[in-house]
Formats: structure tokens, sequence, C-alpha cells
């Protein structure tokens, strides 16, 4: 039976490190999934958490000043407005323009402004034609075609 | 022709039902007939499947924009071989690939086993055709591909589709989805070949050998599929890397990790007979994994950068799952009998406790990586609140168990069977560890203070000693005997014991790929906006800008910087980052310029016209070193497949208890 107590030792060692690396992991990485009118009301014990909101981004509302990036991201249901300021690295991506949902990660601050550290617009997918109709539909398209 | 179409789909539906009850009422009721006439049956669905998917192909070369896929997926202007790549540029028609992909490999499988295992036959025959019936129901009701536009009554004929999404217009991106699902379709083979032998209740090993090539081949499939997907990542997407843990890569590289680890531990049953529950576990784990990835790609299940098609197949795939998953569970705990293990680990060194913590580390990291990608939703359910994880957890987990992974390539090999003494360990791995040394030491001489990145350098070292080794010692016996060069020894040597020689090939493209891998904890990058006469520097290299022309031609205009770039001031050429603007989507995209080396890439992307100070251009730059090492360690792992593919020279026969490890006895074993 000393054999597979050692086995057992083992393997218990490397899941326990494993489980503990993964733990950490998410402690590290985990961001909270909000929606702006969540965020508007967020306790402030929840003040200091990474945040992912999504939105879609208000027509003409977007400005750029030097690296940073403004623009204003909208909830439809509730008319929910939200500044957004970017000042990640990397520049936004292709799909981000007006109108399109945009997904930004980052901390809300306390004047009210939302300071993202990245951006994805959701880019209509590998597969499938942009929400939102970028390309003129055709009059006959399939309502359900996207 | 579109009625044809359809009409083929649907009879090849009432077909596969035909063939799947025909096989089961033949098996159980002793009825040869019946159970050719299923097999036949099966052909029959593969010529309907052909038929409906040449359709589909002949509508989309021919640019026919009556039908609704072809107009949200095609256009004039696109070349022939996006048009083809059409077929799987959308929902309806990837899953009517799937659907052929099937059909031709139960064709196959009905082919080639016509005279071979009777009883069990039958059962592979249902278990392919149960999988066929469901993605013949997603083509029939749930996503019909020949869907057609009404026209008359004031409304107009379509007369130019909306093209291809111009991220798709890449030629990895072209081939990548049939690759990777002629992977994830072909491990139904094995997989139903295990269920097959478990409900006849196959005594041995007959399933594994039956199906070792497939499971090989499809593994072939998938890894180039995965590469091809990160390739096309790398090159088209313009961010700089080629791997973001995102779902849909995530769906990829969870049922290559079970397979990877259901090859190995096939090792264990054929020559030692354990592990048997395992392998029906990991086999049924890794098709079932196959499904979940097409469900989570296809059914919007997790939100993802790539916002998927949202529909109502996921409900499909959950049915699917759970019937298939119940099933097997079932079968597999009824015939717990037959799996019982011939012989029993007796020591932590050796070559049997090796297999089993590469299976552990394998499925831990499918677990995590599994767990990572669904976690959104499996917090949303526990807590009420979705949260989601980013890369960091991915790597934190992984990275370990890659370099554990890797030191496991280099021992496992060597170590002996049943139980090996801490002499001869010492023995074997005396110059790999040295090799590891000197390179661990050489490094951090060189300034080199990553952790992770030494260990990682230094076990690519140690492994590639050993696999060195190995040829080295065989082919000098060779070389010995027959007096022929060492060279050709080797090539002698590899012939005469393909899957051993092949597999260590495989590993060595592994050490490759892990160098490259390693290579990204020392990316550089920077994002310049510049005019044209300015100077970027980044690492050894001194970029300057010297003309931003732009032009267009019918599918697509474009805008394209010239950069002139020198290293260590010595000028190395041109590139040319260019950014497109696809005429029928109205979407930009980029085109990067990469100047590929072995030790390093420069990669610019040309990100856009700056919107506040005019005339600008925003240029990214990314240094990534040994980034090429990963596409030919690629290639390596391709070419090594090939050769496990190659029958041996020698039929080894040798016993269960083959003895490696031990120089003297390599040496004999290997002649």
């Amino acid at each position: 039976m000393k054999k597979y107590w050692r086995f057992g030792a083992l393997i218990a060692i490397i899941l326990g490190i494993l489980g503990w690396l993964a733990a950490s992991g998410i402690n590290e990485s985990k961001t909270y999934y909000k929606t702006i009118s969540e965020l508007k009301t967020l306790p402030s014990s929840e003040a200091g958490r990474r945040v992912r909101v999504t939105g879609n981004v208000l027509p003409g509302s977007i400005q750029r000043s030097g690296t940073a990036v403004k623009f204003v991201i909208c909830e439809k249901e509730h008319n929910q407005l939200l500044d957004v300021i970017y000042t990640g690295k990397d520049p936004l991506p292709d799909t981000f323009r007006d109108n399109a949902q945009a997904m930004a990660d980052g901390k809300m601050q306390p004047d009210g402004t939302f300071h993202a550290n990245s951006i994805a617009a959701k880019c209509p997918s590998k597969y499938e034609a942009a929400p939102g109709g970028k390309a003129p539909k055709p009059l006959n398209s399939r309502p359900s075609a996207t | 022709m579109e009625v044809l179409g359809a009409l083929a789909i649907l009879f090849a539906f009432c077909l596969s039902i035909y063939a799947f009850l025909g096989s089961i009422v033949g098996a159980v009721r002793q009825r040869p007939y019946l159970q050719k006439s299923a097999q036949r049956a099966v052909l029959g669905v593969f010529v309907l499947v052909t038929t409906a998917s040449a359709i589909l192909v002949y509508f989309l070369l021919t640019s026919d924009f009556r039908l609704a896929y072809v107009v949200a997926r095609s256009n004039r202007a696109m070349p022939p071989l996006y048009k083809l790549a059409a077929w799987w540029g959308g929902q309806e028609g990837s899953l009517l690939l799937w659907s052929w992909l099937l059909s031709c490999y139960s064709a196959v499988v009905v082919l080639t086993n016509r005279k071979k295992h009777p009883g069990m036959m039958p059962w592979v025959v249902a278990v392919l055709q149960f999988t066929q019936i469901f993605f013949l129901i997603l083509n029939v009701f749930v996503e019909p591909p020949f869907h057609v536009l009404a026209v008359g009554k004031g409304v107009q004929a379509v007369q130019d589709g909306q093209g291809l999404n111009p991220l798709l217009q890449y030629w990895m991106m072209a081939i990548h989805p049939p690759m990777l699902y002629l992977g994830y379709v072909g491990f139904i083979v094995p997989f139903a070949f295990a269920m097959g032998s478990l409900i006849t209740k196959q005594p041995g090993d007959a399933w594994i050998h039956t199906t070792r090539r497939w499971s090989l081949i499809t593994w072939g499939f998938q890894t180039t599929g995965i590469i091809l997907g990160a390739g096309w990542a790398y090159a088209v997407l313009g961010w700089g890397g080629y791997w973001g843990w995102d779902p849909v890569e995530n769906a990829s590289l969870l049922p290559w990790i079970t397979a990877t680890a259901f090859l190995h531990s096939v090792m264990m049953q054929e020559k030692k007979g354990m592990m048997k529950v395992w392998n029906m576990v990991l086999i049924s784990t890794t098709f079932f994994l196959c499904i979940f990835g097409t469900f989570l790609t296809r059914s919007g299940f997790v939100s993802s950068v790539h916002a998927f098609a949202e529909s109502s197949i996921g409900t499909w795939f959950l049915g699917f799952l759970s019937i298939g998953i119940a099933a097997t569970v079932f079968v597999i705990l009824n015939r717990m009998d037959y799996l019982k293990s011939e012989t029993k680990l007796e020591s932590v060194l050796s070559r049997e406790s090796s297999f089993l913590f590469n299976n552990l580390l394998l499925l831990a990291s499918a677990f995590a990586v599994l767990w990572g990608t669904v976690f959104p939703r499996i917090s949303e359910m526990v807590t009420g609140e979705k949260i989601t994880v980013g890369a960091p957890f991915f790597n934190k987990v992984n990275v370990p168990i890659g370099l554990c992974l890797l030191l496991l390539t280099g021992v496992g090999p060597l170590i002996a069977w049943r139980r090996s003494s801490w002499e001869s360990l010492k023995r074997a791995f005396r110059w790999p560890a040295l090799a590891m040394a000197i390179t661990i030491v050489a490094l951090l001489a060189g300034g080199m203070r990553h952790f992770y990145a030494l260990m990682s350098l230094g076990l690519c070292a140690f492994v590639a000693t050993t696999i060195v080794m190995e040829f080295w010692k065989g082919a000098r016996a060779i070389a010995v005997r027959t007096g022929r060069n060492l060279a050709l020894s080797a090539v002698e040597l590899t012939h005469r014991n393909t899957r051993r020689y092949g597999g260590y090939l495989v590993h060595m493209g592994i050490v490759l790929m892990f160098v490259g891998f390693t290579g990204a904890a020392f990316n550089q990058d920077t994002t310049q906006e510049v005019k044209v006469g300015d100077r970027i520097t980044i690492g050894h290299y001194a970029l300057q800008v010297l003309e931003i022309t732009d032009g267009s031609n019918d599918n697509y205009a474009w805008q394209r910087a010239t950069v002139a770039a020198t290293k260590d001031g010595a000028p190395i050429g041109e590139l040319l980052p260019e950014r497109r603007v696809y005429v029928a989507s109205q979407q930009p995209t980029s085109i990067v310029a990469i100047r590929r080396r072995m030790n390093e890439d420069l990669y610019l992307n040309f990100a856009g016209m700056s919107e506040t100070a005019a005339g600008h251009a925003i240029i990214q730059v990314y240094v990534n070193p040994l980034v090429s090492c990963i596409w030919f360690g690629f290639w390596v792992v391709f070419f090594g497949t090939l050769i496990c593919l190659v029958p041996s020279k020698v039929k080894l026969a040798y016993a269960r208890t083959e003895m490696v490890g031990v120089y003297e006895k390599q040496a004999t074993s290997a002649k």
C-alpha cells in the first residue's frame, strides 16, 4: 500500500498547487459584468472592482485627445448614458465606431466617468454579418438572418 | 436546383434514421442482411449530403443571389477561393460542412471495414448515424442552407451579396475551418469503435488497433487547424499575438488536449493492459468536447469578442450532449467488468507513472481551460453575478502545467517500465541534465531573469538532448553493424519503429513550439502617431515612414504605408502595412507587414489615420522574438505525425514488459 500513498501524495500536491494557482488567477483577472444602470447605482463597497460594461457608442461622441479617447455609450432600454475614457495603449479595434456595440473593461471613477483600459467592439464575428447592419440589408432579407 | 438540394438533405435525414434503426435491429435480432442494408444506407447518406453540398458550392461559385445564404456570405468581387470558403463562412453552411464530413467519414469506415469486425460494426454504424441524424436535423429543420429570397410583387432581386467577412478573406482562414472540422468530426470514429467494442463485450484492444491511424490522422488535422487559426490571428488581427484564450480558441483546444492524453494513454493499454476504463472515458470526453466546441462557437452560449451567431440551436446541442453523455456513462458503467486492469502500478519511478502524470496534467489543463471558458455562466448560475476571467488566469495555470509536461516529454520515453532505479536514471539523464544546466547558466549570464522563460528554455534543451541521444544511439548501433553512415542509419532506425521515432519527432516539434511560446516573455511593442518622414525606434530597429499611398480595386479600397527599416543601423528593406476597407461590407481591416526571421519577427500594423492630427498615421510596432519557431515546430510535428502513420518495417513483437531506459538495453532494443 505504501506506493499508492506515494502516488496519492504526489497527485494531491500537484492538484493542490494547480488549484492554488487557479484561485489566485481568478482573483487577479476576474471582471464583473455590469449594465450601465447597475454601474450608476454601484454600492461603494464594490467601487474598486474591475468591471466589464457593454453599450452602444453614441453617434458623434467619439473624441480623441492625444492618446486618450473619450466617448459615450448608451443602454437602449433605460436610456442611460455613460462617459468612458479610454487610456489603453492599443489602438481601438476596427469595428469600433458610431453605433457599434462596445465592451469596455475598467473601473468606475468617483467622478462618474468610467476609465477603460481595454475596449472590444463587438466584432460581428468571424462568421456573421454585423449586428446593427453595417451593410445595407437587401430589401427582402430574412429578418432572422443575423 | 435549390429544391433538389433541400430534398437531398431531407432524404439523407430519412435514410440515416433508417441506417441507425436498421443497424440496431439488425444487431439485436442477428439479421446480417439488415445490417448490410444499413451500411448501404450510410453510403446513400454520403451521396445525398454530397449532392446538397455540391449544389450549395455551385450556387456560391456562380454567385446565385436568389439564395439568402449566398447573399449574406458572398459577393461578385471575391476571388473563387473565398467564394468556396463562404461555404463554411456562415452558420447554415458550416453545419452542412459538419454533416458532409461526418457522412464522408462514415462512408470510409463502412467501406474499409466491410469484411472486418462483424459483431462490432452495426454498433459503430449506429453511433455514427445517431450523430448524423442530429446534424441533419439541424440542416433540415433548424438552419436550412437553401433558403430562397422572395422576388416579385415589387421586391427586387438582389444584385450583389454582402461578401464574406473581410477578416476571413485570408488563405489560412479559408482552410482553417475545414481542417479543424476534419479533426472535430474525426474523433467520432474511435469513439464509435470504443462504444461498439464495449456494447458487444469485445475482449482485448481491437478497437484501439483499428482506430490508431484514425486517431493520429484526426489529431494531425486538429493540430493543423489550431495552428492555422493561431497563424491567422497573428497575421490578420493586428494585435501582435497568436493566442488570446478567447472562448473560440479554447473550444478548439479542449478536445485537442484530451485527444493528446488519449494518444498517450492507449499505449498503456496496448503494452500493459492498464487504464482501460480511463481510455474509454478519455475518448468519450474528447468526442463530447468536440461537440461541445461546436456548440460553444455556434450557439452564443458564452459571449466572446467574436460575437457568435446567436440562435436556438444551443438547445438542440444541449439535448444531444445530454442524451449522448448519459448513454455513454451507462454503457461504460454497465461494462465495467470487461475493463479490469491486467497489471498494477509498481513504482513512482516508472514509465507507467510518467504516463499517469502526463494524463493527470493534460486533464487538469483541459479542466482549467473549460472552467475558465464557461466561468461567466457558472458564476451567473451560482452567485447571480456574471464574472469573467481573462488571459492571466489561463496563463497562470497552463504555463506551469506546460512546463511539467515538457519535462515528462523528456523523462517518459527513457524511463523503464515497471520500476526504475535512481542509478539508471542518473545514467540516462546525465547528459540531458547537463545540457539543461548549461543552457540556464548561459542564459543567466546573458542577463535573462525571467523564471518561467529560463525553466522553459532549459527544459527544451533537456528534452532535445534526450531525443538527439535516442536517435544517435540507435543510429550508431545500426551504423556499426551495417557500415552505413549515420544519416542513413537514422532513416533506417526510424523506418524500423516508426511509431517510436515518429513520436520522438513530434516531441521535437513540440519542443520547438515551446521555444517559440517562450519568446512571448520578451515581446516589445510601441504605438505611435507619425507623419511621413518621422522615425520610430524600438529594440534594435529604427523605422522611417517614407510615404502613404492609397488606391482601390473591385473588392476593397486600400491605404498603405511604406516604412523603411534598419536593424542596428543596417537597412533591412521596406515593410508595407496596409489598411483595407471592403466595398461590400464597408468594414476596415488591417493587413499587417511582418518581417519573419527565425530569431525575431518585426511586426507592423497600420492602425489607421489619426483623427486629431492631419496626415498622421497610427503605426503599431511589435518585436516578437522566436515566434517563427512555433510555425517551424508545427511542421516538425506534422512530419513526425506522418512518419508515425508509415507502417514499421520490423514488427516488434515485444512482450508486455519491455525494458527501456538502461543504456545497454536500449542499444539492443533498437536493433
